[in-house]
């Protein structure tokens, strides 16, 4: 799995640009860089012309995104040629979101086309015009209009797929604030000695490191059928990675103190962006719901339901 | 960080233990109430236990030739995950199959392993742990009991507190002072084998909270015991703990607690036809989900020959909340519809998952001093 994971980390440490494209500057060189690279078809069918891997073997790179805070769309854009390439229709060149509703996408301001659940199904719809930015400082997400016309495609699970991505984009957005609060409390000195001396702080970096696993392993489950997502796993990942997610970025800006709410700090683009993730394809609410009525009916043991639905 | 603690999966062909389980399970749980089961790990039958030896069921982790399965960690993960599931009344055997075997098999001599691990893996020789004493309960470096070498052996004199099922144990394997003093930390200790029926070994019962009396004060007057007595090196005892308690801490006993409480309110909100709650139904069975997928990991960590220290107590931190959750939130569910009767064995359930539940966080390691070993593993201090 290192061959994998190692060469596409080095990728994303040459293309990534976050504040500049926050800024308005294009992702085209690095979009290039990526797409030369081949791993945006490393979900499609070796049949088809791609790698051929499963989700949980691409697991490891999505958290990769996730550490670096890269809202460029990389994993969207594999699951949506995977899904293109099932359904026979050409790949756009371009970034492709997933747009599960009607909540605001990440980073769909830097793509060319996104996947749409609309009501009558999923269709690949081009962006230009099709979508609204939200106004929020350094954001990139947008709305994509429900009703925007393009090419109707085969149904699929979209917002389960989307939502085990955003775990695993929580994931490793977790691992990276988890690291650097760890490092911050080794480093920075107040009363005479480093702050995570301080048993006040052990125990609520103790407490991310808990959510940081418990995130990982969440979101790994949730990826670990692939292509048929079961809703169950994808619901498990959503819930515990959502819920998580709220609590991270509030304990690593609790460590840090104020640089941390600082905009020079690279500190907010992780938090910002965990924060988009959270919230993008149904929170923790949303996936309990879903969650909760599927197992209210059945009249199993919860860990007989368990092994059946979300372990299967 | 912590890389390696990462999914794994149950092997089929440990799956195949269930359905002998259940067998079992069936034929002496199935009549018990949900506040009897409620108590799982500590409910008390010695019946049940030497069933489960007898049906090849204990000592999975442990050699053929003394008695065991040699089946592994996810073996014996699967079948306490089934008993747990069913509140099986498993307290009997629960500390020998769990640490005391494990420890004397790495730490002891190949006579004392074939003294002791046949018996346990037949459930017959019962165990207890002998750690707390009045003044060192998370701080065990404040152990006072010693024990003194003699001509013939070991004479012990202290006192044990909080020994869990001791009353009914065969042996207690003791954490003691063989040499030193308090402050001389860790250094000192080690661990001894103690036949509770020795002569100068008082047991006397502490009733909790509940009505129950699952743990007890042990006096050692005088006690004298055979030099084989020793378990490991003598001033190892506190490496040979620290091993122990990765096993203690690490299985999924940790996360199924209220596991019976759970099902029961799921039970009653199936029977009322109440729907309303599906959100809280679904967060918490994510987060057992979430749990189970994290201790199948911490147990691949055991099946890989490592001493999981602390992914074990990430779990038990996680899980111990989790388990002292659920009595809150459920509670508040059913409390908050008051013109909705329940039934006397629910309302039981709850009370009792309610008032043991501050427990879950003391056994094995208070949540304060996991998350100092979680800190640690995390390069802080």
């Amino acid at each position: 799995m290192d061959d994998l994971l190692e060469p596409f980390a080095r990728l994303l440490d040459d293309v990534a640009a976050v504040r500049a494209w926050e800024a308005g500057a294009p992702c085209d060189d690095a979009w290039a860089a990526i797409t030369d690279s081949g791993f945006l078809d490393a979900l499609v069918a070796e049949a088809q012309g791609g790698a051929g891997l499963t989700l949980a073997q691409i697991e490891p790179l999505v958290r990769a995104i996730g550490a670096r805070a890269l809202p460029l769309p990389i994993a969207e854009t594999m699951v949506a040629r995977a899904l293109l390439a099932d359904a026979g229709v050409a790949a756009p060149a371009g970034p492709i979101v997933l747009a599960s509703g009607a909540w605001p996408v990440p980073g769909a301001l830097l793509a060319s086309h996104a996947i749409v659940a609309g009501t009558e199904g999923l269709r690949l719809v081009a962006l230009d015009g099709q979508r609204e930015p939200t106004g929020v400082h350094g954001s990139l997400a947008a709305r994509i209009a429900a009703d925007a016309p393009g090419v109707a495609l085969p149904p699929a699970p979209l917002r389960a797929m989307a939502a085990v991505l955003r775990a695993g984009l929580i994931a490793g957005a977790a691992e990276r604030l988890t690291e650097l609060s760890a490092d911050y409390a080794n480093t920075r000195v107040q009363f005479g000695k480093p702050i995570g001396r301080q048993q006040a702080l052990q125990q609520m970096l103790s407490v991310m490191a808990e959510d940081m696993i418990a995130t990982r392993i969440a979101a790994q489950l949730g990826m670990a059928a692939w292509p048929d997502v079961a809703i169950p796993a994808a619901a498990t990942a959503k819930i515990t990675a959502s819920a998580a997610a709220a609590r991270l970025a509030a304990s690593a800006h609790a460590v840090h103190g104020a640089i941390g709410i600082a905009e020079e700090h690279d500190l907010n683009l992780l938090t910002r962006a965990i924060h988009a993730w959270r919230l993008a394809d149904g929170s923790e609410g949303y996936w309990s719901a879903q969650l909760g009525a599927a197992r209210l009916g059945s009249n199993q043991a919860s860990v007989d339901w368990l092994r059946g639905e979300v372990f299967a | 960080m912590f890389d390696t603690f990462t999914l794994a999966r149950l092997p089929e062909a440990d799956e195949d233990l269930r359905a002998q389980v259940r067998d079992l399970v069936a034929r002496h749980v199935a009549g018990l109430p949900a506040d009897r089961r409620a108590r799982s790990w500590q409910g008390f039958d010695a019946d049940f236990s030497r069933a489960l030896g007898a049906a090849g069921l204990l000592g999975l982790t442990l050699p053929k030739r003394y008695g065991g399965q040699e089946r592994g960690p996810f073996a014996r993960f699967v079948v306490v995950e089934e008993l747990l599931s069913a509140g099986a009344p498993v307290a009997a055997h629960w500390i020998a199959d769990r640490q005391s075997a494990p420890l004397i098999l790495n730490f002891g001599t190949p006579e004392q392993a074939e003294r002791y691990i046949p018996a346990i893996c037949r459930g017959e020789a019962l165990f207890c742990i002998g750690m707390s004493e009045p003044g060192a309960g998370s701080d065990l470096a404040g152990v006072r009991t010693r024990a003194e070498r003699t001509e013939k052996g070991w004479v012990v004199n202290g006192q044990k507190i909080w020994t869990t099922n001791s009353l009914h144990s065969d042996f207690m394997i003791a954490l003691v002072r063989t040499s030193g003093s308090p402050e001389d930390r860790h250094a000192g200790l080690s661990q001894l084998i103690i036949d509770l029926k020795a002569p100068g070994v008082t047991i006397r019962p502490i009733v909790d909270l509940t009505g129950d009396a699952h743990f007890a004060e042990v006096f050692f007057d005088n006690v004298e015991l055979a030099a084989d007595a020793l378990i490991g090196e003598e001033g190892q005892g506190w490496r040979q703990v620290v091993a122990e308690l990765a096993f203690e801490r690490s299985g999924p006993e940790r996360i199924y607690s209220s596991v019976v409480l759970l099902d029961a309110w799921i039970a009653h909100l199936q029977a009322a036809g109440r729907r309303d709650c599906a959100g809280l139904v679904g967060q918490l069975t994510a987060e057992l989900a979430t749990l189970r997928a994290m201790s199948i990991a911490c147990t691949a960590r055991l099946a890989a020959g490592e001493s999981p220290v602390v992914e074990a107590s990430i779990v038990k931190d996680r899980g111990t909340g989790f388990e002292q959750l659920l009595p809150q939130v459920i509670g508040d569910d059913l409390a908050a519809h008051p013109d909705e009767p329940v039934s006397a064995e629910l309302y039981r359930t709850l009370l009792y998952v309610t008032h043991i539940a501050p427990s879950f966080s003391l056994r094995g390691g208070t949540r304060e001093i996991l998350r100092g070993i979680i800190a640690r593993g995390m390069g802080l201090r």
